[in-house]
């Protein structure tokens, strides 16, 4: 088998981060939405720690550790919105949050 | 091909360093085993230890003294009827147990019991422990909601919030304890966990003695935390009997049971295994730079036989007591086997024990070595597994609001506060 | 064989069936990643991003970054994933497991996603040049206190990464005041 290099990596990082836009756009479940946003980032991250080996430095995985603390916030406030919004109008489906539409 | 598994027996590495994989599997196959059985004897242990505490004598029915009731109750386990809740989600109430198990037992590929006897020594050690363990919540939070049942779903949400918060204490009581490896001459401390060891080694003090008292309350605050994390008294109100009849594991019967309750105790040792690595000097035997003359090298390395000599003294005394009715003649002959057994493996240590005292590279002195090495290591992490023990047997349980205003009020800004005076310290004492 | 493998295999730190292990893995992050789009339950998705973030912490040992490893498990796998199923656990209504999984407009979505697939795909192509591994070694022995000095510096100059080092630390106190807020009955 021929030795894995940094394409393959990045072509598992593409896959992931397809596979999380398409679970954005597509799902009707809010919390499935954000966990698709949570493939993205892991996407970005292997990528970066992917290049990060590429290179021979630690720049990609320090960039990886901030963007994982960055995940952690931004899931945390996300789901936040989420319960305030589940006592409101019990519902979790994408398409009946539309209370700012005219 | 034997090659490659007899090259690795002179090193002075771990199996993963080495980069050997026949090694580190037969390592692994041992230490299941080794935690397989240790699970077993702590069951008993802990029937028998409750008991005497309540004035009472335990199990004595099954075995010598109880000693086949682990093995009985196995059996049970197995033999008994598989229920599975009609409305239940099938595929992960199969699974959640699977992850606790999994969560638990994958821990100890980084516990050292000596200086190149563990797994593999991951440079992150103490960090993928946390990671590890903090993934055993996830199997509680699974299995409370796979149960579809209000019991085992409130049981689970409380016990998986009382894990979490504990996660915390634990975490920065660690990181004290990580701090106090950085004060050497180069100034860099390590997360590895022989590691660490090593570092106690060389600063000469075990890390609970170091600044004292602050080692001390870094373990106190880490035992506390561990009690809570593993859901042991006095912080089992989630699967307690009277309160919630039995939490996450209601509606799980039999085998699946039995899991959880391997899983249990598996982290258990798992903690208690941090904890000795952490604070009480890992593998070290007591006092190694004090007393270093060879004369006391020999009386600590015939520790392991004289042990096992105290506890075939034990089993034959038991023997002798029991009562001469024909009742009781197939217990004391299996009772006397079980301490000429014990005697025979005091026997063997006592004379690896003298055969290894002359020469150093020879291969009683390295068994007489290896084996030191994990007596000291599994008689510290036996110290903390009857503490458990004692604990729940004497306290009373927190309700839960008084647990979670302990874990987050109490533990945690001392916690920190030790964290900080240990970094202050350690600074002004370079 | 380019140089760096050599290096590698010669300091002894030649990771072990490294083909087999990455596909293995590979694998089961995709598939995985596929099962959280597609499940309908979302108990079961989860699981399933679950083995999705395992698999990518594995991958990231494989690339020698056993620091990222651990704080992936640690705080995406054992953290952000017990938060995402208790609030699963709240809002999960009966309703939401009968009614259809995907959005009215779910072509476009999948042609988008497409489009993006493409782009990548003659990125790759294109430039598969620009990703030659270049045969750096990455000790792995020493990872972490690397890490530590670019994130905290050393004796006497503050590391590259320290400020945006207490940035995030604001942005996490931020996201704790900011989860509270949100969840209170009575702001």
């Amino acid at each position: 088998m021929a030795p894995i290099t940094t394409l393959h990596y990045l072509v598992v990082a593409a896959a992931l981060f397809v596979l999380g836009v398409v679970g954005v756009l597509i799902r009707r479940n809010v919390v499935i939405v954000l966990m698709s946003i949570e493939l993205i980032l892991n996407a970005v991250n292997l990528n970066l720690v992917a290049f990060s080996r590429m290179w021979g430095n630690l720049h990609g995985q320090v960039f990886a550790i901030f963007i994982i603390v960055d995940a952690a916030a931004e899931a945390a406030v996300g789901l936040g919105i989420l319960i305030a919004f589940f006592r409101n109008k019990e519902t979790v489906n994408v398409d009946e949050i539309d209370l700012l539409k005219w | 091909m034997p090659n490659f598994i007899m090259s690795y027996l002179g090193s002075t590495v771990t199996p993963g360093e080495a980069g050997n994989q026949f090694w580190a599997l037969i390592y692994v196959l041992i230490i299941f085993a080794g935690v397989s059985v240790a699970v077993i004897a702590m069951n008993w242990i802990e029937r028998k230890a409750l008991a005497h505490f309540q004035v009472r004598l335990g199990p004595m029915r099954v075995g010598p003294h109880g000693l086949l009731q682990p093995i009985a109750d196995a059996v049970k386990l197995m033999l008994k009827e598989d229920i599975i809740p009609a409305e239940a989600d099938q595929f992960v109430f199969w699974v959640a147990p699977l992850i606790g198990l999994l969560a638990a037992f994958t821990v100890y590929t980084v516990i050292p019991f000596g200086p190149s006897q563990a797994v593999s020594d991951m440079n992150i050690g103490i960090l993928f422990m946390l990671g590890v363990s903090s993934l055993g919540v996830l199997g509680v939070v699974v299995a409370g909601w796979a149960s579809n049942s209000h019991y085992p779903l409130i049981g689970a949400l409380r016990s998986s919030a009382q894990m979490v918060s504990y996660e915390v204490a634990m975490g920065l009581a660690v990181v004290s304890a990580i701090l106090m490896t950085s004060m050497n001459a180069s100034g860099t401390g390590t997360l590895s966990m022989i590691g660490i060891v090593q570092a106690q080694q060389q600063q000469g003090v075990w890390f609970i003695f170091k600044f004292f008292p602050l080692g001390l309350l870094a373990l106190i605050i880490f035992a506390i935390a561990m009690i809570a994390e593993t859901n042991r008294a006095p912080f089992d109100l989630a699967e307690a009997e009277s309160e919630l009849t039995a939490g996450y594991h209601t509606e799980y019967s039999g085998l699946r049971w039995s899991l959880f309750m391997l899983s249990e105790y598996a982290a258990m040792i798992a903690v208690s295994s941090i904890a000795v690595t952490l604070w009480l000097g890992g593998w070290m035997r007591p006092f190694p730079n004090l007393l270093h003359a060879p004369a006391w090298d020999f009386i600590f390395s015939l520790f392991p036989g004289l042990t096992f000599l105290g506890l075939a003294a034990i089993a034959f005394i038991g023997t002798a007591r029991m009562p001469s009715h024909s009742f009781f003649k197939i217990q004391r002959i299996g009772l006397a086997v079980f301490a000429a057994l014990l005697g025979f493996i005091a026997l063997l240590l006592l004379v690896a024990a003298v055969a290894g005292r002359s020469a150093d590279t020879s291969l009683a002195a390295r068994f007489n070595e290896g084996i030191g090495y994990v007596y000291w290591f599994v008689l510290k992490v036996a110290v903390f597994m009857y503490l458990f023990i004692w604990y729940r047997a004497t306290w009373p349980r927190y309700r839960f609001d008084q647990l979670m205003k302990i874990g987050w009020k109490v533990m945690l800004p001392i916690s920190l506060g030790v964290l900080v005076v240990t970094a202050i310290v350690g600074v002004i004492a370079s | 064989m380019n140089p760096g493998m050599n290096a590698a295999l010669n300091s002894g730190m030649a990771p072990v069936a490294t083909p087999w292990f990455f596909y293995v893995l590979a694998g089961m992050a995709v598939i995985s990643g596929g099962l959280v789009i597609t499940l309908r339950n979302a108990v079961h998705a989860a699981l399933a991003l679950i083995v999705t973030l395992l698999s990518v912490a594995s991958l990231y040992l494989m690339l020698y970054a056993p620091f990222v490893t651990g704080v992936q498990i640690v705080v995406y796998a054992g953290g952000i994933m017990v938060l995402f199923l208790f609030v699963i656990m709240l809002v999960n209504i009966e309703r939401s497991s009968k009614e259809h999984r995907f959005n009215r407009i779910w072509p476009a979505g999948l042609a988008a996603a497409c489009v993006l697939l493409a782009l990548f795909v003659s990125a790759f192509v294109k430039g598969r040049a620009l990703f030659a591994d270049r045969g750096m070694p990455l000790p792995e022995s020493s990872n972490t206190q690397q890490i530590a000095t670019m994130l905290y510096g050393e004796a006497g100059k503050m590391g590259q990464y320290t400020f945006a080092f207490e940035i995030a630390s604001l942005l996490l106190l931020v996201a704790i005041l900011g989860a509270v807020i949100m969840t209170k009955k009575k702001i």
